[in-house]
């Protein structure tokens, strides 16, 4: 680290990540709010960002935040215990653990979801072996539940893997320490383990949540048509309406619901820090 | 020394088929200060987390003022442990860290309030009730660390290397300080370290463990003055060790010479370990010596010089305040009381115990 401390060689250094960042997410960012707060004319509104308090895209929107919100409860659920076993177990077992839950990321998104398309369908995988087993079949392709399964599935690593690293950083005697001191298993759950994995916990939340708000792909998929989040509306007007200044206006209104979920979230990491 | 207050009986522990504590047997007295001494490996920190209740032993019993605690969790035991790297509470600041163990008791705010301050002022760091654990130096965090301890009033205070991760001049002073907490609690602490000096500084009972094995115990002067066996006399301080031959009682052959000694009871002509402390050696002109040697290496050390003889074929280790430059004739003179007398080890037991050293 300290190669990287000498002040003469740290711009240089970082150049290329500047560059980078410059193209890639400054200017990207900059035509976008360019486009939202600008018309087919070029002049300067508001519209496209007040395009928000259309019933029809206010839904969208409120479905979004509640299918992303149940999908990061229960990635959360999932996830806790799981991080749990994860860190308690010797390195040797728990990496070939953790390789296994990351696996499927090494597997192209779109490609997994599709999967999930066949084995969900009305005459899909699924529905077939039951059939077969003379069992009734299950209808939940296209629907909010298939959408909230796909996030589960597609995100649930995001969720483990912080969770679990600050899990594993708490060291051994800080739980033997209150335990020592009089707590029982589940006090020391409660004021130490918690408390201290918090940290793993906001970023968990914050890599599930962000992109089961901002996805159109899942819903697309295993939504059919029928069910449209605010990303289907938003991809739409790029790819289907070719209303650039809607999209990038609705675009704006999302990023805004994310930076103050994101604040939330930091004020709550501060406070979980100070309460214990 | 006053009443057993924990017994260990027949304590075995192994890891994967590696034999950690083999058949440990141990008495300890209330309101000693004990320490477990031995290198790392040897079986002290299982011992200490054994009757911390952070490890079940394979058999075996843990016996506390009379009772068997061998099955009980640790949050049940009347003890409290400060441990290594202090593992303070970072989420929480000092007074919560202090306060963890009687809040969970549910003891009164205004009792509890009471007691942070008394254990701050106990340990020296009044006024630090808002500070974070992360903002103190390692001597403060493993202060708060004991502080947390003690406000439990255990009756037994368990210390798992609390010093090692100390620079010298504070471990000093923190051993010190440490004796007075002792005598001002009056209670009795278990402290385990590698460090031989701290257990002599400060213990009134060293027990002195190799490999799963207890080497011997007692009080620091005798553990130093008179090693049981080549382990403890090595791991104690510096020493000459010598294979030697017991002539008859009070006369030992060592490396051809025939020394005085006040030993009884090992046998006429018996192989024996002879063990001499450097600074019991005198160095005098050679013909007054009972052994006659070359002065061959010298180091200042500050209070005394260290020097290498080389006599009778062996390297003896010599410290002295009086200076006898390299290439010095001189003669080796010992006591007859600094001469300590050991049996060779028999058992193959005992021959792996030293052969580690």
């Amino acid at each position: 680290m300290k190669l990287f401390k000498n002040n003469k060689t740290a711009p240089l250094l970082a150049s290329p990540y500047i560059a980078w960042a410059l193209i890639f997410i400054l200017v990207p960012l900059a035509m976008v709010i360019y486009y939202g707060v600008t018309n087919a004319s070029g002049s300067f509104t508001f519209d496209n960002i007040a395009m928000i308090t259309e019933p029809g895209y206010l839904k969208a929107l409120g479905r979004s935040v509640l299918l992303a919100f149940i999908s990061t409860l229960v990635c959360f659920i999932l996830a806790y215990p799981l991080g749990m076993i994860l860190s308690s177990m010797k390195l040797a077992r728990n990496t070939y653990l953790v390789t296994l839950f990351i696996l499927p990321m090494w597997m192209n998104f779109l490609l997994r979801t599709l999967t999930w398309m066949t084995l969900l369908e009305g005459k899909g995988v699924i529905n077939t072996v039951l059939e077969f087993m003379h069992l009734p079949p299950i209808h939940i392709i296209n629907t909010s539940g298939a959408i909230v399964l796909g996030m589960v599935y597609n995100f649930l690593p995001f969720m483990i893997l912080p969770i679990y690293n600050s899990l594993s950083r708490i060291d051994d005697n800080i739980i033997n320490a209150a335990r020592d001191l009089g707590a029982d298993s589940l006090q020391t759950f409660l004021r130490i383990t918690l408390p201290l994995s918090v940290p793993g916990i906001i970023s968990g939340i914050t890599m599930v949540f962000i992109p089961a708000l901002t996805t159109f792909a899942i819903s697309t998929m295993l939504g059919g048509s029928k069910i449209l989040l605010i990303g289907n509306i938003i991809e739409q007007q790029f790819t289907q309406v070719y209303d650039w200044h809607l999209g990038s206006g609705l675009s704006i209104v999302l990023m805004i619901f994310i930076l103050i979920n994101m604040i939330i979230e930091r004020l709550a990491d501060t406070e979980g820090g100070v309460l214990g | 020394m006053g009443k057993d207050l924990i017994t260990l009986e027949h304590i075995s522990k192994s890891y994967d088929g590696h034999v950690v504590l083999d058949d440990l047997n141990l008495s300890i007295y209330e309101n000693s200060f004990v320490t477990l001494l031995g290198p790392s490996g040897c079986g002290k920190t299982t011992t200490l987390r054994i009757i911390g209740g952070f490890e079940k032993p394979d058999q075996g019993k843990v016996i506390f003022d009379g009772k068997d605690i061998t099955d009980m969790a640790p949050n049940k035991r009347q003890l409290n442990t400060v441990f290594q790297k202090y593992a303070l509470f970072t989420h929480m600041n000092i007074a919560e860290n202090i306060a963890f163990g009687l809040k969970i008791k549910n003891k009164p705010d205004s009792y509890i309030k009471d007691k942070i301050k008394y254990a701050l002022k106990l340990v020296n760091l009044d006024g630090y009730e808002k500070r974070m654990p992360d903002s103190l130096s390692g001597g403060q965090q493993q202060r708060i660390a004991i502080a947390r301890a003690i406000v439990n009033e255990p009756k037994v205070l368990l210390l798992d290397e609390p010093l090692g991760a100390l620079d010298l001049k504070l471990r000093q002073d923190m051993q010190y300080e440490l004796k007075r907490l002792k005598e001002e609690l009056g209670i009795t602490f278990i402290y385990v370290t590698h460090d031989q000096e701290e257990a002599l500084t400060m213990s009134d009972h060293i027990v002195v463990m190799n490999q799963g094995y207890i080497q011997q115990e007692g009080s620091p002067e005798k553990i130093y003055n008179e090693p049981e066996n080549a382990f403890v006399a090595d791991f104690i301080g510096d020493s000459n060790i010598i294979r030697s031959t017991m002539i008859r009682d009070e006369l030992v052959e060592i490396l051809g010479a025939r020394f005085a000694c006040v030993d009884k009871g090992f046998g006429e002509n018996k192989p024996v370990d002879v063990v001499i402390r450097p600074e019991d050696i005198v160095l005098v002109p050679p013909e007054e010596g009972t052994l006659e040697g070359v002065v061959t290496g010298l180091t200042f050390k500050g209070v005394h010089y260290e020097m290498d003889v080389e006599a009778g074929g062996f390297e003896w280790l010599v410290h002295s305040t009086r200076l006898s430059e390299v290439g010095t004739r001189v003669g080796i003179k010992v006591d007859p009381f600094d001469i300590q007398i050991m049996n060779v080890p028999l058992s193959e037991d005992e021959e792996a115990i030293s052969e580690t050293v």
